[in-house]
């Protein structure tokens, strides 16, 4: 019997089993017991949440690797870490600590504004970020195992998030409706992969999970990308930056499984005391947009 | 033939797929309400622990339960099988199960994604030809209880344990809802169809 490792379909697999979940940003052991306590399908071990990279500055990078053996340790639940973009050594040391998946995220300072991680060169599953279905199928083309819509971190704003889920459904639904000799002209204009395109129109939809990020910051918020077609939710600084973790936590959670369910997520959301304070998307100047960040 | 699909979280858009490409009705299952009806139950793959959390919350043990021992076929695959074991030794203290299957199970046996695999198994019940199986932070199966028959073993008849059956409960630490190979849902289906036929 022979072991295939890291194979697209075993990387491709991974998601799948985070699917209707949530995945939850986590600065310390502790946080992460309280996340798996809450229910999250899996954490994210990170340094700071981008609310706070975002109110004090400076280059973010990836994780000091002892707070990630930390926080794996913590828990039984999957563990992710980020990287920067095209920063492929310390996508490597991330899969030399047994990590289960990286994130080469847009939120940490970019190490390459041309290039992102070949991430076919690696045996665990990359999730990348995606403004618009070109983006998304370059990221897959690169060898990237899930999708996460970008929306704006760090902000407990939603507006960005529905944007991006939005014009990546939108331009599914051209693809899938175009006629055939209309599609390679829609591969050149998306700057995506011909062959992806024909997947999507086999499938009918992405050829890998898609999950919502960049401003979840109340259960009602979690429902309405689910309702939106994402297959899970991230929530970075909307749990930890509320005044009661656990509740938040547990809520989003139950928001995210009963989505179609509002008298659910009525009950749930009730006197959950005050979400993250969150940022109005005009008062940020287009440098400090994390979204920009990547191609 | 209606089949219950535990819709908590986890792949379960791929069990409803498979069942309703075979010819059944796939219902999704979030509360005791959704089990009206069900001649079968499939626990999918998925986060053991936020599964068994969500089953807890909305109060669908018992129903879960009583629906087993009425013996209904059910059939858990990975967290879905944890969830059915009677005991699991590496799980975090507390971690709520169904415990009706005579079984340990073994959480994360093979380690983390960077070791989960594929590979060409044999499952007698399902023929010879080989079955490719996809091992997702896949558990093991420990311990078996007198009434439990293997189905499948990992690599020969003194490997580790993948596939069991308890009367009317199978499980597998495998996802056959991640491939293109009906085989293990149409010996699922016979079950049900047997059962609802009496």
């Amino acid at each position: 019997m022979d072991k295939q490792v890291g194979s697209e379909a075993i990387k491709r697999a991974f998601p799948e089993m985070l699917k209707g979940g949530v995945i939850m940003d986590v600065v310390t052991p502790e946080q992460a017991k309280i996340a798996e306590e809450a229910g999250a399908c899996a954490v994210m071990a990170l340094e700071r949440v981008p609310a706070d990279i975002r109110r004090e500055g400076g280059v973010s990078r990836m994780s000091d690797p002892e707070l990630i053996m930390q926080i794996k340790s913590a828990v039984t639940i999957p563990v992710m870490a980020k990287c920067r973009i095209g920063h492929f050594v310390e996508a490597e040391v991330l899969q030399s600590l047994g990590i289960d998946c990286i994130d080469e995220s847009e939120v940490l300072t970019p190490a390459d504004e041309s290039f992102h991680v070949n991430k076919r060169d690696f045996t665990i599953p990359f999730v990348c970020g995606a403004r618009d279905l070109g983006e998304a199928l370059r990221r897959i083309g690169e060898g990237a195992a899930m999708i996460r819509s970008k929306g704006e971190a760090g902000t407990g704003n939603i507006v960005e998030a529905v944007r991006h889920l939005r014009t990546i459904q939108d331009g599914m639904r051209k693809v899938i409706a175009l006629p055939e000799e209309e599609l390679m002209t829609e591969a050149k204009n998306l700057g995506a992969p011909y062959d992806l395109l024909l997947e999507i129109r086999k499938q009918k939809r992405l050829p890998v999970v898609m999950f919502c990020a960049g401003g979840i910051a109340t259960p009602a918020d979690a429902a309405l990308v689910m309702r939106l077609g994402s297959d899970g939710v991230f929530v970075g600084s909307g749990i930890f930056k509320s005044s009661d973790p656990i509740r938040v936590g547990k809520a989003v959670v139950r928001a995210t499984t009963h989505f179609q369910d509002p008298g659910i997520i009525a009950e749930v959301s009730r006197g959950l005391g005050k979400a993250m304070a969150g940022i109005d998307l005009r008062t940020l100047r287009p440098e400090e947009m994390m979204a920009s960040r990547g191609w | 033939m209606k089949v219950g699909v535990l819709a908590l979280q986890g792949d379960f858009r791929e069990h409803c797929a498979m069942i309703t490409h075979l010819g059944a009705e796939a219902v999704e299952v979030r509360l005791p309400k959704h089990l009206d009806g069900v001649d079968a139950l499939i626990l999918p793959g998925g986060e053991s622990t936020t599964i068994g959390k969500l089953m807890v919350e909305y109060q669908l043990v018992e129903p879960l339960r009583a629906l087993i021992a009425s013996g209904s076929p059910v059939w858990g695959t990975c967290a879905g099988l944890i969830l059915l074991s009677q005991r699991t030794d590496n799980a975090m203290a507390g971690q709520p199960l169904l415990a009706t299957m005579d079984i340990t199970t073994l959480r994360n046996a093979f380690g983390s994604q960077r070791e989960s695999f594929g590979a060409d198994i044999t499952i007698p019940i399902l023929g010879e030809e080989a079955y490719h199986a996809v091992f997702i932070r896949a558990p093991l199966v420990s311990q078996v209880g007198p009434n439990v028959t293997v189905l499948a073993r990992l690599n020969g008849s003194e490997s580790e344990i993948i596939a069991v059956q308890e009367n009317n409960i199978i499980g597998t630490v495998f996802h056959p809802e991640v491939t293109y190979d009906t085989r293990f849902h149409r010996y699922f289906l016979q079950m049900a169809e047997k059962r609802v036929n009496i």
